[in-house]
């Protein structure tokens, strides 16, 4: 654990994508005590402060850094709350396809013969148009709101989770270790979760990082698109597409700052997951 | 001597995998090969009580095919194999601990995330042979007989060399106080100087426990040095088995003697030519095996009948089994 965080170190662009993505995550969880302002809360809101560049002082005393939207809401506090949001759709999804997928990935590498093939198949097909394809049509069939959300999701994918754990489970059933837990014998449910989940791990973790990411950002997309959550309660995705229709008119900074923080983040949680994902690879190792 | 482990005519087949896209490449006219490749063909053999039966044969000569169906971790395709009359293996699952097995390369037969200590007790833990509080002196005790640390329980296999991870395995496999123990290759993989530690390792705890043994090796001298009997393969078949002894001092299949005469050794007689033959040509596919004796297109010694008809395992008046027209 030292010398992996050792050889983390090493490259300074990884370091610097884990300082940020800590300071947003925590930035996320602390948003009610650090935000100036409630975004949710009507009450607080003054149409007379709406659409005032970064800087302008409310009419609560408030001075708006970044800006209000065309609600008056503080777009700092509302840009926290929406990264909020988004972290939440985007680990709740990662975490739930990750499970499912790799449930799925190992039952077809342990299994094998039609069960293998249907799962697998299903899989291809699966990865074979886009994810953002099949987001939209789940959420139009199931609705608004974080559950259908999430499912659309998971749903676009658990796909890449299940590949790359049945890819992982099938290269390590051919090892010795298996074989000679096998040859023992250990019990079926021992091989699979004691021996052969825990090596199938490192590569799932690389992908549950970077699916976050994409989560994030399809999230993002579909609520840009007006299909993501209620406008009562906006994701980043969200406030960049309210901000949309001012951008002719100079008012750019209602989409740009929260397109700014959703593009940290996404890029820091990637660079999290490169560096981990070369660590990980004894064939990158120098 | 009782009969503790038998094999009876099994033979082990190995058919290439049909993928979806071989069956569309068919369907499209392409050529699929879908010969199975016979890695074992019709072979049967005894290892008796205490006795530790020598297994010899060049790579891919189907010798670890053979071990591991009589470890019972590959079900053969035809003939069966029976520990006490018992087999050994339901379906293509395992389910006797009776026979344990040590496998060749020690740096991948151990989980790389597991310690060594839980390695050792988690086939006892799991079978009953020991409580889950009772397993650590255990290990210890098993750590110990191998000639390890006790200490070292809690360590992963990555920090040890190779000859201790083989230690280590040959204490995974002896905890489960198995009746016969199947080493396959178990010094191939190691420095010479390690084999010599680990094999005299390997014949104490065979005499203390009173094992009977199945050891396969492509290395001659390695198989004189601890087998009582000897098998000789050569293309997923037996062409000689018997006495170590005997098989050594005489031994009659042209493969053997060609086997021995190969042996690299060192020369203190003048002749340097004489002490180093290798056997000509190439060990021939298991997908088209020569017609007759599988050996005759290597033998000096072929004739017509060698190329038409196969000879027999027919045994010889001192109790060895040839399978040769000539010998």
């Amino acid at each position: 654990m030292t010398a992996f965080w050792n050889e983390y170190r090493e490259n300074w662009v990884a370091v610097i994508a884990l300082a940020v993505v800590v300071v947003v995550v925590s930035a996320a969880l602390l948003a009610p005590w650090i935000a100036p302002q409630d975004p949710y809360d009507l009450a607080n809101l003054d149409l007379m402060d709406a659409r005032r560049p970064p800087g302008f002082v409310g009419s609560n005393g408030y001075v708006h850094w970044l800006g209000t939207d065309a609600q008056g809401r503080d777009l700092f506090s509302a840009i926290l709350y929406g990264l909020r949001i988004s972290l939440q759709m985007g680990v709740a999804a990662g975490a739930v396809a990750l499970a499912i997928g790799t449930t799925l990935g190992i039952l077809a590498a342990q299994a094998g013969g039609k069960i293998e093939q249907a799962i697998m198949r299903v899989v291809d097909l699966q990865l074979s148009f886009p994810a953002i394809l099949l987001a939209l049509v789940l959420v139009a069939v199931l609705g608004q709101g974080k559950v259908p959300l999430v499912i659309a999701l998971v749903t676009a994918q658990y796909a890449y989770f299940a590949r790359t754990a049945y890819g992982a489970a099938t290269a390590e059933r051919q090892k010795d270790y298996v074989e000679a837990a096998r040859a023992t014998p250990l019990p079926g449910r021992r091989v699979v979760f004691r021996h052969i989940l825990p090596n199938c791990l490192p590569p799932l973790i690389v992908v549950g990082t970077v699916q976050v990411a994409n989560a994030i950002a399809l999230e993002a997309t579909l609520s840009f698109l007006g299909l993501g959550l209620p406008p009562t309660e906006p994701s980043l995705g969200m406030l960049i597409a309210n901000g949309f229709q001012y951008m002719m008119s100079g008012r750019t900074w209602i989409s740009v700052y929260p397109g700014i923080a959703l593009i940290i983040l996404i890029v820091a949680i990637n660079v999290v997951g490169d560096q981990l994902r070369d660590q990980f690879n004894p064939r990158l190792r120098r | 001597m009782s009969e503790v482990l038998t094999a009876a005519s099994v033979t082990r087949r190995f058919a290439p995998r049909i993928t979806l896209g071989d069956r569309i490449a068919a369907a499209l006219g392409a050529k699929v090969d879908r010969r199975p490749v016979q890695a074992v063909t019709d072979v049967s053999l005894a290892v008796r009580k205490g006795e530790t039966l020598g297994l010899v044969g060049e790579s891919g000569c189907g010798k670890s095919t053979l071990g591991r169906m009589l470890a019972g971790i590959l079900p053969p395709s035809a003939g069966e194999i029976r520990l006490h009359g018992a087999a050994p293996m339901r379906g293509r699952h395992k389910t006797t601990t009776r026979i344990q097995t040590v496998f060749q390369d020690p740096y991948a037969s151990l989980n790389p995330r597991i310690r060594i200590g839980e390695a050792i007790a988690e086939g006892p833990v799991a079978h009953g042979l020991v409580t889950r509080a009772a397993a650590p002196a255990m290990v210890a005790d098993w750590l110990r007989r191998v000639g390890l640390d006790p200490a070292y329980a809690t360590r992963f296999p990555h920090q040890f060399s190779g000859g201790q991870r083989q230690r280590v395995a040959i204490a995974r496999a002896l905890a489960m106080q198995p009746e016969v123990l199947v080493c396959d290759e178990p010094v191939a993989s190691l420095d010479v100087s390690i084999q010599a530690q680990i094999l005299n390792l390997f014949l104490d705890l065979r005499q203390e426990l009173g094992l009977t043994c199945l050891f396969i090796s492509h290395d001659l001298s390695v198989v004189r040095h601890v087998s009582d009997r000897v098998a000789v393969m050569y293309l997923g078949r037996i062409v000689e088995i018997g006495e170590a002894g005997r098989i050594y001092a005489a031994p009659r299949h042209p493969y053997t003697q060609g086997l021995l005469a190969s042996v690299p050794k060192l020369v203190l007689s003048g002749d340097p030519a004489a002490s180093f033959r290798p056997i000509p040509g190439e060990l021939p596919s298991p997908l088209s095996p020569p017609a007759g004796c599988a050996f005759h297109p290597r033998c000096a010694k072929a004739t017509d009948l060698c190329r038409q008809e196969r000879p027999p395992l027919s045994p010889r008046e001192d109790g060895t089994l040839v399978a040769c027209h000539h010998a």
